[in-house]
C-alpha cells in the first residue's frame, strides 16, 4: 500500500487552562490518502478542529501535543523546524477556514493578500503573482476577477469571500487542504455553490481534503470516508456509504435520529434526540465518554479504561465495546406527535408592507438622496389556532423584519395585521392594551444573548408572570415559576441559577419557558435552535412542538432550514427580498408544482441520507440588496427559468390553487411538470 | 469550538483551582497589589487621628528636618515645612482631604453621566443628538483649562471642586455608558423585555444598566486615580482648598520655594498621591484583566 | 469620504460656536462684573457706567454676541488688564513657546510609544511585555507636578546638572526645555504606549493574522504587513486626541518650570481675572483641540478601508 498523504497516529492533544491540563483530543488516528476527501464530523467541542490545527502546528500558546505523531508524505511534522513549517504552510497544506470574513486581513487588497502566496512560496514576482491571483480568482468562478483583485474584503459578500479563501488556499497547488467549517456562516443556496466548487478542486486537482463539519448532511455531499468525533475520542471511522447506511456506534446512530430530514416529517420519522449533554472535557468518564447518555452502555464493559477502535467491517472501525451486540432494531417507539387540528383563525395579515426609508443627507442639509429598503413588501397570508405556520428564507428577506412587526417592535409603512379580530400592524408593543401582549410572545435565536446575564433564571421567568398578571401571590409566582421549569424539563434547583452556570440548550429551554409563562395563544419562534449543535436542537424542537401540541399554540416557526420546516411544520410560507413567492401546506410546496425559488433553496438542502436522489439546481450569485430591490419578480437576477423580460419587469401574477400560492410569470401547468428534487434511489449508487 | 469555552459549574470556577495556573496568579497578583495600597490609604485616612503624630496644622518647628526631635519629644519622621508643621501628619490629615473628595467628586460625576449615557444610548434620536452635541462641546475643552477658568470665576471651594469635576468628567463617562447602552440594547433579553411592554425605564435600569457594570468598575478605579491627579493638580496651583487644610497638591504648592533645598517638604506628599493613583490602576488592570477572562 | 471630511468640519464649526457662546455667556453676561474687572475693584459706579455705555455694554445680548465673536473673527481680541497691551501681542509669543515645548514633546511621545506598545502587543505577556506595562502603568500614576518635583530633586539638587526654572530670561535655552518635555513625555507616553499595545495585542489574536501565519509567512512579513497598518488605526486616535490632554499637562509644567508660555498666560490671566486674555487662550485651546480631533477623526477614515469606501 502507498505512504498515505496525511498519516495521524495515537494524537494526544491537551490545552493549559486555568483548570488545569484538559485533554481536547485523546488517542486519535486518522489515514488520508492522496486525492481523498475524508470528512471528520462532531458536535461542537469534539475536538475536529483542534485536529486540524495540529496538523498545522498551530494550537495557540496554551495547546500541545502530548503524545503520538502526525505524518504527512511521510515525514514527520511534529519534528519540523519552524522554516520547515513556514515551507509547509500555505504551499503543501492550506487551509479554509470557517468565517471567511475574519479571515481576509480588512485593511488589505484581495491581490495584495492572494499574491503573498506564489511571491514567498515561488519566489514569483509581484506581477507574475497578480496575474497568478487573477486567473485562480477565475478557477473559483468568481465573475470579473479584475475588479475583485483591487477590492477590500468587506466591499464582497461572504460567498465571494469565501471564494477568495479557497483561492488562497489552491495557489500554491497543495497536496493536502484543510476545510474548517467552510459553509457554516452562508445561506444555503451560497452553501451549495461552495459545496459543488470543493468537489470540482477535488476532481480538477486532485487535491486530498479534511473536511471539517457538524453537519452530516454536507460530509455525504463532499466525502468519501468519514470520521466521528466525540469527546476528544474517533468513535466511528468508515467509508460514507458504510457509515450511513450501517451506522456502529450509538453515537453515529443518535446522530442521523437527531437529523430532520428534507424528504420526511414527524409523523413518518420523529426526532430522537440524545439525552443529556456532552461531558466537559475535564469530567470525561472513564471508558467510553458516551457511556452516560448511552441507553445500551452496561458497567463492567463500557467503563473499560482502555476501550480501542475495533474493526467492524471493511476499512470501518467503531470505539465501542458492545457494537456487536447493538443490533438493528435498537429504537424503543415514542409517541408520534398527533395531527394538527387547526381552530379559528387567531393572525391574518393583509398587504403588509415595511419600508425603510433612508435619507442620505450630507451635511445635514435637507433635500439629500431618499432611498427605500423594502424589508416587506405586500405580504399576505392567514394562521389558525393550534397551527405551526413556517417562515422560510435566506438572510435579508426580511422574515425577521416582519416578527419585529409582529411584535410591536416595529410598526408597519402599510396594510394591517389582525390579531384576533384587532388591528395591531401600526400599534407599538407599549400601546397594546396587556392581554394582545401576553398573547404574542416570542422565542430569540441565539441562546448565549437571550437570557439577561444578570438575572437569575427563575427571576426572569416570574417577571413574566407577575407582569401578565397571572398570578400575584409571592408563593403562587413562585410554583408558577417552578411549575414552568418542570414544563421545560429542567430541574427545579435551576431557578436561582444565572444563566452563564447553563448549557446553550438549557438556555434556551428557559426562554421557552419564559415565553409561555404568560400563556401566550401565538408565540412567534425565530431560528430558535439554528445555534444549537444537532442532538439539542432535537431535545429543544421536540419540546417546543409538544408545549405547543398541549396548549393549542399558534406557532409562527422563523427558520433558514427547509428539513427542519418539513418536519415540525403545517404550512409553509417561502420568502425572497422581502416578498412571498410560495405558500403552501408541507405537502404542497415541498412537491411540484414548485415555485422555482422554492425548487433552487429545496435543492440546495445537504441530505444526510444516502438512500435519496437530489436534483442538482445552482444558483449565480447572491440575493440583490433590498435597496435597489427589481421591478418585477425579485428572484429574476437569479432564476434558472426566467421566462424573459417580463420577469424582470412586472411584478408576478399569484397563481392560487386549494391554498397553495406561486408568485411566477411561469404557468401552474408548467410548473407542475417539474420533476421532484428527491427521489428515491432503489439501489444505493452514485 | 475550542475546549477553552467551558461551561461553568460551580467545581470549575472555584477559586482555588484557578489559583493552580500561574498566569492568573500574576493577574490577579496586579489587581491584589492595587487593592493593598488602596486599603493602605483608606486605612490611613480613617484612623489619621490615632496615627498621626501631630494634628498637621500645629506649628511647631520650621525647616525640621526629617528624624530631628520636637521639643516634646515626638520625632518629625518626615521633616517640617516652612511653617513649621509636621511633614508627616500633613500626608496623613491630607489622605482624608483626597480620599472623601475624589470619591464624592468621581460619584456625582457618574450619577450625571449615567443617566445622560442610558438615555442618549437607548432612547437614541434627539434626547442622543442632543446629549451627544452638549458633551462634545465639554470634551472639547482642554481638561485642565476648563477646571481653570471654572474654578477662577467661581472661587475655589470644596463643593465648586466637586461640582467642576461632576462638570468636566460627567461627558466623559456618557461617552462609554452611551456606547456600552448602544451595543447592550441589541440584546436579545432586550427585545424579550420589549415584546412584553416593559416600559423604557425599567429596560434601561434594570435589563441594560447591570450588564454594563463590569467595564464601568475598571472606569471607575481608572477615573477615581484621574480625579485625585487633578485634585492634587489644583492644589498645586493654588485653586486647590483652601488653607490650612493639608491637601497633598497644596503642600507641594506651599514649599515649593524651598523644593530646591528642603525636598523632604515636596517629596513625601508626591510620594503619597502617587502610590494612591498607581494603587487604582493596577486595581483597573488587575480588574480588566479578570473580567476578560470570563 | 469627501462627504465624511466636510461633515466632520461641519460639525468642528458647530462645536466652536457652542463653545463660543458658553464661553461668551459665562463671562460677559454680567456686563456690570466686565466693567468691575477691567476698571479694578476700586473704580467708581460712574467710571464703570461711562466704559459700559463706551464699549457698546448697553446693545442687546445678541448685538453683543456677534460684535463679539467677528471681532475675534477679525482677531481683535481686545485688550490685556495686566500687561496693558493688545492680547494678541501678549498672546502669540507665548504660544510659540509652547508650540515648541509641544512639538519636542510630540517628537519623543510618538515614536517611543509606538515602538514599546508594538513590541510589547506582539508577543502578549511575555518577559518584554510585562515590563513595558508595568512601566507605562507606573508613569502615567504619577501626577506631572509629581515628575517634576521628582525629576528636579534628582537632576537640581542632588546631581545639579541641569536648571530648576525654564523661564528662559537671558534669551533662549535649549538645556531649560530638558526637564518640562521630560515631565511630559513621562506622563504622556504611557498612555499612548498601552493603547498601542492593547491595539496590538488585540490584532494578533484576529484570525487574518492566523490565515497570514497559515500561509507560510515569515514572522516579520505577518507584522509589518498584516498587523501594523490594522493596529496603528486605533493609536493614531489616541494620539491625535493625546494633543487635547497636552495643553492641560502644559498649564502645570509651565507653572513649575516657570516657563513663559501659553499654559502658564491662561492661569496666570485667570488668576488676575484678566478676561479677554482668558477669552482668548480659551478659544484658542479649544481651536486646536477640536481641530486635532476633526484631523483624526479624517484619518481615521482614510486609514480604514471601511469607512473609506462606503
Amino acid at each position: 500500500m502507498a505512504e498515505p498523504l496525511l498519516d495521524i497516529k495515537n494524537l494526544c492533544i491537551a490545552y493549559d487552562t486555568r483548570a488545569g491540563d484538559v485533554p481536547a483530543v485523546i488517542d486519535f488516528n486518522l489515514t488520508l490518502a492522496a486525492g481523498e476527501t475524508v470528512g471528520l464530523v462532531g458536535e461542537s467541542g469534539c475536538g475536529k478542529t483542534t485536529v486540524a490545527m495540529a496538523v498545522m502546528r498551530y494550537l495557540g500558546r496554551n495547546g500541545r501535543v502530548t503524545a503520538g505523531s502526525i505524518r504527512f508524505q511521510g515525514r514527520d511534522l511534529l519534528a519540523a523546524s519552524e522554516a520547515d513549517l513556514r515551507r509547509l504552510r500555505g504551499s503543501a497544506i492550506s487551509m479554509v477556514y470557517q468565517e471567511p470574513m475574519a479571515a481576509l486581513n480588512p485593511s488589505m487588497r484581495i491581490g495584495e493578500q492572494l499574491a503573498e502566496v506564489p511571491m514567498f512560496h515561488e519566489g514569483a514576482t509581484h506581477s507574475e503573482a497578480l496575474d497568478r491571483a487573477r486567473s485562480m480568482l477565475a478557477d473559483v468562478h468568481l465573475p470579473d476577477p479584475g475588479r475583485v483583485i483591487q477590492a477590500y474584503p468587506h466591499q464582497l459578500s461572504g460567498g465571494q469571500q469565501q471564494r477568495i479563501v479557497i483561492a488562497m488556499a489552491l495557489l500554491s497547488n497543495p497536496q493536502l487542504l484543510l476545510l474548517d467549517e467552510p459553509t457554516t456562516a452562508l445561506d444555503v443556496t451560497v452553501e451549495a455553490g461552495i459545496v459543488d466548487l470543493i468537489g470540482e478542486i477535488g476532481r480538477k486537482y486532485g487535491t486530498g481534503m479534511l473536511y471539517i463539519s457538524h453537519n452530516l448532511g454536507l460530509i455525504r455531499e463532499t466525502c468519501e470516508r468519514v470520521c466521528v468525533m466525540y469527546s476528544g475520542r474517533a468513535v466511528e471511522v468508515a467509508p460514507i456509504h458504510e457509515l450511513f447506511d450501517a451506522p456502529r456506534h450509538p453515537y453515529t446512530r443518535g446522530l442521523f435520529d437527531c437529523i430532520p430530514l428534507p424528504t420526511t416529517d414527524r409523523f413518518s420519522r420523529p426526532l430522537r434526540p440524545i439525552e443529556g449533554q456532552l461531558p466537559l472535557p475535564q469530567e470525561r468518564p472513564e471508558g467510553c465518554a458516551f457511556a452516560p447518555r448511552c441507553s445500551h452502555a452496561q458497567a463492567g464493559q463500557c467503563d473499560r479504561p482502555d476501550l480501542a477502535m475495533e474493526p467492524a467491517g471493511h476499512d470501518h472501525t467503531v470505539r465501542c465495546a458492545r457494537w456487536r451486540e447493538v443490533g438493528e432494531a435498537l429504537q424503543e417507539d415514542i409517541a408520534v406527535a398527533d395531527a394538527t387540528v387547526t381552530g379559528p383563525s387567531v393572525l391574518k395579515v393583509e398587504n403588509l408592507r415595511k419600508h425603510y426609508v433612508i435619507t442620505e443627507t450630507p451635511l445635514m442639509v435637507r433635500g439629500g438622496e431618499v432611498r427605500t429598503v423594502k424589508a416587506n413588501e405586500g405580504l399576505n397570508f392567514e394562521a389558525f389556532e393550534g397551527e405551526t405556520v413556517a417562515i422560510v428564507g435566506e438572510s435579508g428577506c426580511g422574515k425577521s423584519t416582519f416578527a419585529r412587526v409582529l411584535t410591536g417592535l416595529e410598526q408597519a409603512t402599510e396594510g394591517t395585521i389582525e390579531f384576533h379580530g384587532d388591528e395591531i400592524g401600526d400599534t407599538p408593543v407599549h400601546e397594546r392594551p396587556p392581554e394582545q401582549v401576553r398573547d404574542l410572545q416570542m422565542v430569540f435565536q441565539n441562546p448565549f444573548d437571550t437570557l439577561n446575564p444578570s438575572q437569575s433564571v427563575g427571576s426572569q421567568i416570574s417577571r413574566v408572570i407577575r407582569k401578565f398578571g397571572k398570578e400575584k401571590d409571592r408563593g403562587r409566582v413562585r410554583e408558577r415559576m417552578l411549575e414552568m421549569l418542570d414544563l421545560v424539563q429542567l430541574p427545579r434547583a435551576f431557578a436561582s441559577r444565572l444563566p452563564r452556570q447553563l448549557s446553550g440548550g438549557q438556555k434556551q429551554r428557559v426562554a421557552i419557558a419564559r415565553a409561555f409563562a404568560g400563556d401566550p395563544s401565538t408565540v412567534v419562534a425565530d431560528e430558535p435552535v439554528s445555534a444549537l449543535d444537532v442532538s439539542v436542537a432535537a431535545a429543544i424542537t421536540r419540546l417546543l412542538l409538544d408545549i405547543q401540541k398541549r396548549n393549542r399554540t399558534t406557532l409562527l416557526f422563523i427558520s433558514h432550514d427547509l428539513s427542519l420546516v418539513r418536519y415540525l411544520a403545517d404550512r409553509v410560507i417561502v420568502m425572497y427580498l422581502g416578498q412571498i413567492m410560495e405558500q403552501g401546506t408541507v405537502e404542497q410546496v415541498f412537491n411540484p408544482p414548485y415555485h422555482p425559488y422554492t425548487e433552487a433553496l429545496l435543492s440546495a438542502v445537504p441530505v444526510a441520507d444516502t438512500k435519496i436522489h437530489k436534483r442538482r439546481i445552482l444558483l449565480d450569485g447572491a440575493p440583490p440588496s433590498p435597496l435597489d430591490a427589481p421591478t418585477g419578480c425579485p428572484f429574476a437576477s437569479r432564476c434558472p427559468h426566467k421566462v424573459g423580460l417580463v420577469c424582470e419587469t412586472t411584478q408576478p401574477p399569484r397563481r392560487d390553487v386549494g391554498g397553495h400560492s406561486i408568485a411566477c410569470h411561469i404557468s401552474l401547468d408548467d410548473l407542475r411538470d417539474a420533476e421532484p428534487v428527491f427521489s428515491e434511489l432503489a439501489v444505493a449508487a452514485e | 469550538m475550542s475546549v477553552a469555552e467551558d461551561r461553568h459549574s460551580p467545581a470549575v470556577s472555584a477559586f482555588g483551582q484557578a489559583m493552580r495556573s500561574f498566569t492568573l496568579l500574576r493577574e490577579s497578583l496586579v489587581a491584589m497589589i492595587g487593592t493593598g495600597i488602596v486599603v493602605f490609604w483608606a486605612s490611613v485616612a480613617i484612623f489619621a487621628p490615632v496615627i498621626a503624630p501631630f494634628t498637621g496644622t500645629e506649628i511647631v518647628v520650621p525647616f525640621a528636618m526629617p528624624g530631628d526631635v520636637a521639643p516634646d519629644g515626638r520625632v518629625f519622621w518626615l521633616g517640617t515645612d516652612a511653617l513649621g508643621r509636621d511633614v508627616l501628619s500633613r500626608v496623613i490629615w491630607g489622605s482624608r482631604t483626597v480620599l472623601l473628595y475624589a470619591p464624592l467628586a468621581t460619584f456625582a460625576a457618574y450619577a450625571l453621566g449615567i443617566v445622560m449615557g442610558v438615555a442618549a444610548g437607548y432612547l437614541r434620536g434627539w434626547v442622543d443628538t442632543a446629549l451627544s452635541f452638549v458633551s462634545n462641546a465639554i470634551l472639547s475643552f482642554p481638561v485642565m483649562v476648563l477646571y481653570v477658568i471654572i474654578i477662577t470665576s467661581v472661587g475655589a471651594s470644596a463643593l465648586n471642586i466637586v461640582l467642576a469635576v461632576t462638570f468636566a468628567s460627567g461627558p466623559g463617562i456618557m461617552r462609554i455608558v452611551r456606547g456600552l447602552v448602544l451595543d447592550l440594547r441589541n440584546r436579545e433579553y432586550v427585545a424579550a423585555a420589549q415584546t412584553r411592554g416593559e416600559g423604557a425605564w425599567y429596560i434601561m435600569l434594570i435589563e441594560i444598566l447591570p450588564n454594563a457594570r463590569g467595564p464601568l468598575i475598571v472606569d471607575v478605579c481608572l477615573r477615581l486615580g484621574y480625579v485625585t491627579i487633578t485634585i492634587g493638580a489644583l492644589g498645586f496651583l493654588g485653586l486647590g482648598l483652601p488653607p490650612p487644610n493639608p491637601d497633598w497638591g497644596g503642600m507641594v504648592s506651599e514649599n515649593r520655594a524651598f523644593a530646591t533645598v528642603f525636598p523632604h517638604m515636596v517629596i513625601f506628599p508626591c510620594i503619597a498621591i502617587s502610590s494612591f493613583v498607581l494603587g487604582l490602576n493596577l486595581l483597573a488592570d488587575g480588574l480588566r484583566e479578570i473580567s476578560l477572562r470570563d | 469620504m469627501l462627504i465624511l471630511i466636510l461633515r466632520r468640519i461641519g460639525n468642528m464649526l458647530l462645536i466652536m460656536l457652542a463653545v463660543s457662546l458658553v464661553l461668551f455667556l459665562l463671562l460677559e453676561i454680567n456686563g456690570d462684573a466686565v466693567a468691575a474687572k477691567v476698571l479694578g475693584a476700586f473704580s467708581t459706579d460712574e467710571q464703570r457706567r461711562l466704559w459700559l455705555a463706551a464699549n457698546g455694554y448697553d446693545d442687546p445680548l445678541y448685538t453683543r454676541y456677534f460684535r463679539w465673536l467677528s471681532g475675534f473673527l477679525t482677531g481683535n481680541l481686545g485688550e490685556s488688564i495686566t500687561f496693558q497691551a493688545p492680547v494678541a501681542e501678549v498672546l502669540w509669543p507665548r504660544l510659540q513657546n509652547t508650540i515648541v515645548l509641544g512639538a519636542l514633546t510630540m517628537a519623543v511621545v510618538i515614536p517611543l510609544s509606538l515602538t514599546l506598545g508594538v513590541i510589547a502587543g506582539m508577543r502578549e505577556s511575555s518577559v518584554t511585555d510585562r515590563v513595558i506595562s508595568i512601566g507605562s502603568v507606573l508613569t502615567t500614576s504619577v501626577p506631572e507636578f509629581a515628575t517634576a518635583v521628582f525629576l528636579s530633586a534628582i537632576f537640581v539638587f542632588l546631581l545639579g546638572w541641569l536648571p530648576g526654572t525654564s523661564a528662559m530670561i537671558n534669551g533662549f535655552d535649549p538645556v531649560q526645555l530638558i526637564l518640562p518635555v521630560a515631565v511630559l513625555v513621562i506622563y504622556d507616553f504611557g498612555y499612548v504606549t498601552r493603547m498601542t499595545r492593547a491595539s496590538m495585542a488585540e490584532v494578533m489574536t484576529t484570525n487574518y493574522i492566523r490565515t497570514a501565519i497559515l500561509k507560510g509567512l515569515p514572522f516579520r512579513r505577518v507584522i509589518t504587513r498584516h498587523a501594523l497598518r490594522n493596529a496603528l488605526i486605533a493609536p493614531f486616535t489616541v494620539i491625535m486626541l493625546q494633543i487635547n490632554w497636552l495643553l492641560s499637562g502644559v498649564i502645570v509644567v509651565e507653572f513649575f518650570f516657570g516657563y513663559k508660555g501659553f499654559g502658564s498666560l491662561l492661569l496666570e490671566a485667570s488668576l488676575n481675572q484678566d478676561i479677554f486674555v482668558i477669552e482668548a487662550c480659551t478659544m484658542i485651546a479649544v481651536f486646536v483641540a477640536v481641530t486635532t480631533q476633526t484631523l483624526a477623526d479624517i484619518g481615521y477614515g482614510f486609514l480604514n478601508p471601511r469607512i473609506r469606501f462606503q
